[in-house]
């Protein structure tokens, strides 16, 4: 297994929010976690990389047990992470704003250039010079997630990815994490967007108050409609 | 004319180590988050370790390479500081480094005085820049040209260090989102760790560079320290290029200041600050902030009032308090009068600063007017004492109804800055204005009367007026006015949003605590029996503050332990050995390290742990969390 969580209980001061969190994620694949808001998707990934500070489990990364690891040599394992706030530094230019995220180039992962990323997203590349404060939401989104791939990750969380974009960058997004799928990056994405998933993902979670409560393919999901109208629907 | 001309270049020249002091300040609080009140002590190391070195070393090369060796060395020391005692506190709450680094600042002005002694030393003038330019019958000294040019290379240097590296780029993107960038990868640790030590080599630079300019002595970095903060305020905090066109601002109204308005020529600098920050309030070249993102683990445990048992054993304590006339001496009565009146003043700022949020950096005004109006009262009047009493703290409560309404529009950092500015101001008018002050010579003869004058009595007085203002704050604490504070306190925006006038609750309370203040300074004039303009300087100022933060800033009593402790420490310290700060200042360091909730906040968590048994995670080691959502 790529990313195995097992146990991942997590705290913001006396609020217990995540209980028991347990999932997989295989080589190359693509795994959906969905939930409403609220639910802990976001919760959960902060965990993984050691942004929530009162967190117990256990994170497995490539064999690696990273679960009481710094937050920035998890990420240097390769465990790539894109907040669900973008996160850009406003201040900094485009260009400058892939350089913070630029790691060596790694054995098991794919290398991103800036090249390469701006043929991935060709919006970026026409804008190398522009404050990251002067960009529209769905700028932003592909320059969070370049920015991310900058550091190499044979892993990424991406924290919903679709939210609050325009139907025709959504439709870039799904080309761009299908791209990312290709060159071997395996991917957790978070989504409320049951329809958005489905485009991509191989394999779904469902997170409720912090509670893992279904696992499955898409397949499997689609055959459980109860479930999916009990904790997904709109 | 040309006299003109040499008062501005000569003030461009002092421009060039303010700035270099300045930006190094500005860049450490750009991506720690820390006041580094100890940057004016790194300031005067560097002066003296390159005093020493170009002492020792002859010739061109000597005395630049000790220039540059000093800066380094201290730089060094920097970074040592850094790992050893900042990087523990990074997650404590707000300010706590200010008081660490405060702490420093005291050991470091004692250990200078210990290794070069008291006296002031006069540096070697700097080889090749020894002599003076002839301009029109004025004469410039040349090293003044050469600091003039220096300025603006040092700007170059760091804007390209900043903009073309990716050491640069990395500062620049951790100014905005530290946790961002580690989750990017970068190992923040040894960021903090670079840029405290560029930003402290920036300051010893400075200082190793006005040797040949003036004497070296042990109070050079508070007289710095307040500047520097000027600056960096005025040109916008973490803002390079602001703290250049700041700092050559600030001198050149040190220049012309003396001659166009000599009255007011110390306050010229504050008048000028207080106008940029009322005009803009995030400085000429800053960028408004977000409204910080409050820590919610900071509120973990509601404040609750007192249960009757907790009531009683403060009673008891009060009562066991009162009887100290009966078995203590006058000397020991006297120093329990001054004890008592401090509880008043750093409960009046605790009320502020915790329960409003609004760190005060000039608290000491309203305590000196307070002071300031009893002495006029009695002086001048000649009112009978307990209507001095009365009426004297209202000069504090006009002072801070005035300035509040300033302050309150400003927030953080900026907010403490302000009031700083307004401290100042105030004390420069008790300072100059010698026919209505008595200036420096202060007001004397004020004495309690007959029936207050033993220091039984007195002791008496002070203990009541202490208790009962304890009292009623701690009752506002739990009223519903404490609640809207608390609201503006925890979220400025949401409070708003249901209703709560934010501003005029933070003004009231700014005015509460001026108040409270003033009564405890109307009590500090007639223990003493006199008025100076020290008790409205900077240095009563961070004596309050260091009192609240040493108690606990997010505990409702803190305030009142943190005083008896801080006072009674300090009183005894200072009869007991020479090198007073520097026991008082690593015992600071200690308790900021050791219990980074302050003591009050020890003792709880102390008594909670064994109520509870083992919550998530332990509350000392927890790092704040960001926002829950």
């Amino acid at each position: 297994m790529k990313l195995t969580v097992q146990d991942l209980n997590s705290h913001y001061g006396p609020a217990h929010i995540l209980f028991d969190i347990g999932f997989e994620v295989g080589q190359g694949e693509v795994v959906a976690l969905l939930g409403r808001n609220g639910a802990g998707k976001s919760t959960t990934f902060r965990s993984i990389v050691g942004l929530v500070a009162q967190r117990s489990g256990r994170i497995m990364f490539e064999g690696k047990d990273v679960s009481v690891r710094p937050t920035h040599e998890i990420v240097r394992e390769g465990l790539g992470y894109v907040p669900e706030e973008r996160r850009i530094f406003t201040d900094l230019t485009v260009e400058e704003n892939l350089e913070v995220g630029r790691q060596p180039k790694r054995p098991n992962a794919p290398y991103w250039t800036r090249d390469k990323l701006f043929t991935l997203f060709p919006n970026l590349g026409e804008m190398k010079n522009r404050p990251g404060g002067r960009m529209s939401g769905g700028e932003q989104q592909m320059l969070t997630i370049a920015r991310t791939l900058m550091g190499n990750p044979s892993l990424v969380l991406l924290d919903e990815p679709s939210e609050g974009l325009s139907p025709k960058i959504v439709e870039q997004m799904v080309d761009a994490i299908r791209t990312m799928k290709k060159e071997g990056v395996s991917i957790v994405v978070s989504e409320q967007n049951l329809h958005f998933a489905r485009l991509i993902s191989d394999r779904a979670y469902i997170i409720e108050r912090g509670r893992i409560c279904f696992g499955g393919t898409m397949a499997e999901l689609d055959a459980r409609p109860d479930i999916r109208d009990a904790h997904l629907s709109l | 004319m040309a006299f003109y001309v040499v008062q501005l270049l000569t003030g461009l020249a002092s421009a060039a180590s303010l700035f270099l002091v300045a930006s190094g300040l500005s860049i450490i609080f750009g991506v720690t988050r820390i006041v580094n009140f100890a940057h004016g002590a790194f300031y005067m190391i560097g002066a003296y370790i390159a005093f020493t070195l170009s002492e020792r070393f002859s010739g061109a090369f000597g005395f630049w390479g000790s220039i540059v060796a000093a800066a380094l060395a201290v730089a060094l020391i920097g970074v040592i500081v850094e790992m050893v005692l900042l990087r523990r506190i990074y997650h404590a709450p707000e300010l706590f480094q200010l008081l660490a680094t405060f702490g420093l600042t005291l050991m470091v002005e004692d250990l200078v005085v210990l290794i070069w002694g008291p006296d002031d030393l006069v540096g070697r003038r700097a080889p090749g820049f020894k002599g003076a330019i002839d301009f029109f019958g004025q004469n410039i000294p040349s090293y003044d040209l050469f600091l003039i040019v220096l300025g603006p290379v040092v700007l170059g240097i760091l804007w390209l260090l900043f903009q073309r590296t990716r050491w640069g780029v990395l500062v620049r993107a951790a100014t905005q989102d530290r946790d961002m960038v580690a989750a990017l990868g970068v190992n923040q640790k040894w960021l903090f760790t670079s840029v405290f030590a560029v930003g402290v080599f920036l300051a010893a630079l400075g200082g190793a560079l006005q040797i040949p300019r003036d004497a070296v002595h042990h109070a050079m970095d508070l007289r710095i320290i307040v500047e520097v903060f000027v600056v960096v305020v005025i040109g916008g905090l973490g803002s390079i290029v602001g703290a250049f066109v700041a700092a050559v601002l600030v001198s050149e109204l040190n220049a012309f200041g003396i001659l166009i308005f000599p009255k007011i020529s110390i306050i010229l600098v504050f008048l000028v600050m207080a106008v940029v920050l009322i005009v803009r309030p995030w400085g000429l070249f800053g960028k408004p902030e977000a409204p910080a993102r409050r820590t919610p683990g900071l509120t973990v445990n509601p404040w609750r009032p007192l249960t009757s048992n907790e009531r009683l054993a403060a009673l008891a304590t009060l009562v066991i308090a009162a009887t100290l006339p009966l078995f203590a001496g006058n000397y020991a009565l006297t120093v329990g009068s001054e004890i008592a009146i401090f509880v008043i003043f750093a409960v009046s700022l605790h009320f502020l600063m915790s329960v409003g949020g609004l760190a005060s950096f000039g608290h000491a005004a309203y305590f000196g007017l307070g002071a300031y109006g009893v002495a006029f009262l009695a002086k001048m009047a000649g009112l009978p004492m307990i209507v001095c009493l009365l009426l004297g703290p209202l000069l504090g409560c006009m002072g801070a109804a005035v300035f509040g309404f300033f302050a309150v529009q400003l927030s953080g950092v900026y907010f403490a800055m302000l009031t700083l500015a307004f401290a100042q101001i105030v004390w420069s008018i008790a300072f100059q204005w010698v026919s209505v002050t008595g200036g420096d010579n202060g007001i004397l003869g004020v004495w309690p009367e007959k029936w207050a004058a033993s220091p039984s009595h007195f002791y008496w007085l002070a203990l009541g007026v202490a208790a009962l203002v304890t009292i009623a704050l701690r009752a506002m604490v739990f009223s519903p006015f404490g609640y809207a504070l608390r609201a503006t306190r925890d979220s400025l925006l949401r409070s708003e949003a249901i209703g709560i006038n934010a501003k005029r609750i933070q003004w009231t309370a700014f005015v509460i605590a001026g108040t409270t203040a003033g009564i405890g300074g109307a009590l500090f004039a007639y223990l003493k029996g006199s008025v100076f303009p020290d008790n409205l300087g900077i240095s009563l100022s961070v004596d309050a503050l260091v009192m609240v933060l040493l108690g606990g800033v997010e505990t409702v009593s803190g305030a009142v332990i943190g005083a008896i402790v801080y006072k009674a420490l300090n009183i005894w310290l200072v009869s007991q050995t020479d090198l007073s700060k520097l026991v008082l200042g690593g015992f600071i360091v200690l308790i900021v390290v050791v219990f980074p909730k302050g003591i009050v906040g020890m003792l709880e968590m102390l008594a909670q742990r064994r109520r509870k048994t083992s919550p998530p995670g332990s509350p000392l080691l927890a790092k704040p969390i960001e926002s829950a959502e």
